[in-house]
């Protein structure tokens, strides 16, 4: 573990990942508070579309992740896709479509640029390769999601638990939906940064999920939320930093695997027991 | 483009067609595309698995998927299922992904399960393929009645015994078997395109179940064999053909329906 602190990537993992591990923990608890997680996990797989398309034009792929975040997030809003009727056919069709480009595009990547490794840092992220200069404007978007959070937190937490009450009290239900959706396409820029598209998911209702199971209170919840993300990320740089030395290829095990790993057992050991001892049966 | 190697694309490509349309017709009549969209994802590490230890990805998908369909069925049946299923699903595809980083192949080899490889399709697997179909329609032709009542009428199908756990059981079996089929040929991420895409259009069009299942596997054949023909010429993932192709028949369905009325 000798020089684990003087290594720069792991440096750049280490701050990239407490970021993205804050503001996750802060809108996550809002994502599974309101039942939104099958449109964090659209937004996700959409995201590949922005990451394979910035590398191709040679981009910092978390712009792609930004635009395409924002953009979809917004156009969601409008189709109405988030709920349970955003299941259909049409999503399904739509995300179809979008991954076969993003196939095609990552394709491109590998055979007409040098950027051999686009599918991988895409799909399944790899802090390791986060460069220095994106930091800053990592911190930048994660303030934005800090401050916005701290902005429309009673409106938005009225408007989760509560949407008749709220809408009653004169919250702007339509408006704080769509500004949410969009926090959430900013923060899912982030988290796939961190751990790539399609894992993306894990880290971004994951660490709420468990920590909702905790503590019904929200801050409460937001704070251990995001002291797991951090246990979650911090614990994948250094277990994929001793993993250089592991077998059987000696090569490294990949960060990504490691964080999802964590949040996986964190969210078995809380749910598990209540599961074994009392088998709820649910309405579909 | 018909020569040696390709042979077996086709012959693969044709079954998954078939397959793929008449199951995914009742994948569209239940509502479950996100069932078959998270199955494939989740026997992406049973994929990455098999071709770690050197066996037919074919293996590795035909003992994953089930397990993956039953947990997600399982989990699927509790209270906020959403989050356990995502984190279920994210777990697998990290594992998929830790096995296949043991390879020197590492790229590629992720590459081709997630967005589908037409050439790498052995005579073994064509047979396992084959067997699989045909177990898959029989299942279909004798479940069908049942299948049919407790997706469009779950009330009646209960009042006339149909065990609906028991349906959706082997339903879940059904949506593994034809994820193990398809997965090696067109891809974990572009597998559900195919299996929602082409019985939506079906069903845009055709009212009658028959008639709609047979225009589901006409159109998931055309859409393969563009999918396989046009990634041949072009060098292009067989799954953007797959995903796009898809879309456009959905698409021109809604349409000629939308204008028909």
């Amino acid at each position: 573990m000798t020089g684990f602190l003087q290594s720069g990537p792991v440096h750049v993992a280490l701050e990239a990942g407490a970021l993205t591990a804050v503001v996750s923990g802060l809108v996550g608890v809002f994502v599974v508070l309101r039942g939104q997680s099958f449109a964090g996990h659209a937004l996700g797989d959409l995201g590949t579309l922005g990451g394979s398309g910035a590398y191709l034009a040679n981009v910092n792929p978390l712009w792609g992740f930004v635009g395409v975040g924002a953009v979809v997030a917004g156009a969601m809003d409008l189709l109405g896709v988030q709920g349970r009727r955003g299941r259909d056919v049409a999503t399904g069709v739509v995300l179809g479509a979008a991954l076969g480009i993003s196939a095609l595009l990552l394709y491109l990547d590998t055979t007409t640029t040098s950027t051999t490794g686009a599918t991988i840092t895409v799909l399944f992220g790899s802090l390791f390769a986060v460069s220095p200069g994106t930091v800053p404007p990592m911190a930048g978007l994660a303030c934005l999601g800090v401050v916005a959070v701290a902005f429309v937190y009673r409106p938005l937490l009225l408007a989760s638990v509560h949407p008749e009450l709220a809408s009653i009290r004169g919250v702007p239900i339509r408006a704080v939906t769509l500004g949410f959706l969009v926090l959430m396409g900013v923060t899912v820029s982030l988290t796939s940064m961190v751990v790539g598209t399609i894992l993306s998911p894990a880290l971004l209702i994951g660490p709420p999920a468990v920590a909702l199971r905790l503590s019904r209170r929200p801050p409460v919840a937001m704070a251990m939320a995001a002291g797991l993300g951090l246990v979650a990320t911090w614990g994948g740089v250094v277990l994929a930093y001793a993993s250089q030395t592991w077998p059987p290829a000696h090569a490294g095990w990949p960060i990504s695997f490691f964080v999802v790993a964590i949040i996986f057992v964190a969210f078995v050991a809380v749910e598990l027991p209540s599961r074994l001892v009392r088998p709820k049966r649910g309405p579909d | 483009m018909f020569s040696g190697f390709m042979v077996n694309a086709w012959a693969v490509g044709t079954i998954i067609g078939v397959v793929a349309g008449a199951v995914g017709f009742f994948v569209v009549l239940r509502g479950a595309s996100f069932v078959a969209h998270a199955v494939p994802l989740s026997s992406f590490a049973g994929a990455a698995g098999a071709s770690l230890v050197g066996a037919d990805t074919v293996m590795g998908l035909a003992v994953f998927a089930p397990v993956a369909a039953l947990s997600i069925g399982w989990l699927g049946r509790r209270r906020r299922s959403d989050v356990a299923t995502a984190l279920v699903v994210a777990t697998m595809l990290g594992l998929g992904s830790l096995f296949l980083s043991w390879r020197t192949e590492y790229v590629s080899a992720v590459y081709g399960l997630l967005f589908g490889d037409i050439v790498g399709v052995s005579d073994a697997q064509l047979w396992l393929t084959s067997a699989l179909a045909a177990a898959g329609l029989v299942a279909v032709a004798l479940m069908y009645r049942p299948l049919l009542l407790s997706s469009v009428a779950p009330e009646v199908a209960a009042a006339r015994g149909v065990r609906r756990g028991l349906v959706d059981v082997l339903f879940l079996l059904l949506v593994s078997l034809v994820t193990t089929m398809s997965v090696p040929v067109v891809g974990a991420l572009l597998m559900f395109p195919l299996m929602v895409g082409p019985p939506a259009a079906a069903r845009a069009v055709s009212r009658s179940p028959l008639s709609a299942i047979a225009l589901a596997v006409g159109v998931a054949l055309v859409t393969v064999w563009v999918a396989i023909a046009a990634s041949y010429l072009t060098t292009w993932p067989v799954g953007f053909f797959v995903g796009t192709v898809a879309a456009a028949f959905y698409l021109a369905a809604r349409a000629w329906s939308a204008l028909r009325r």
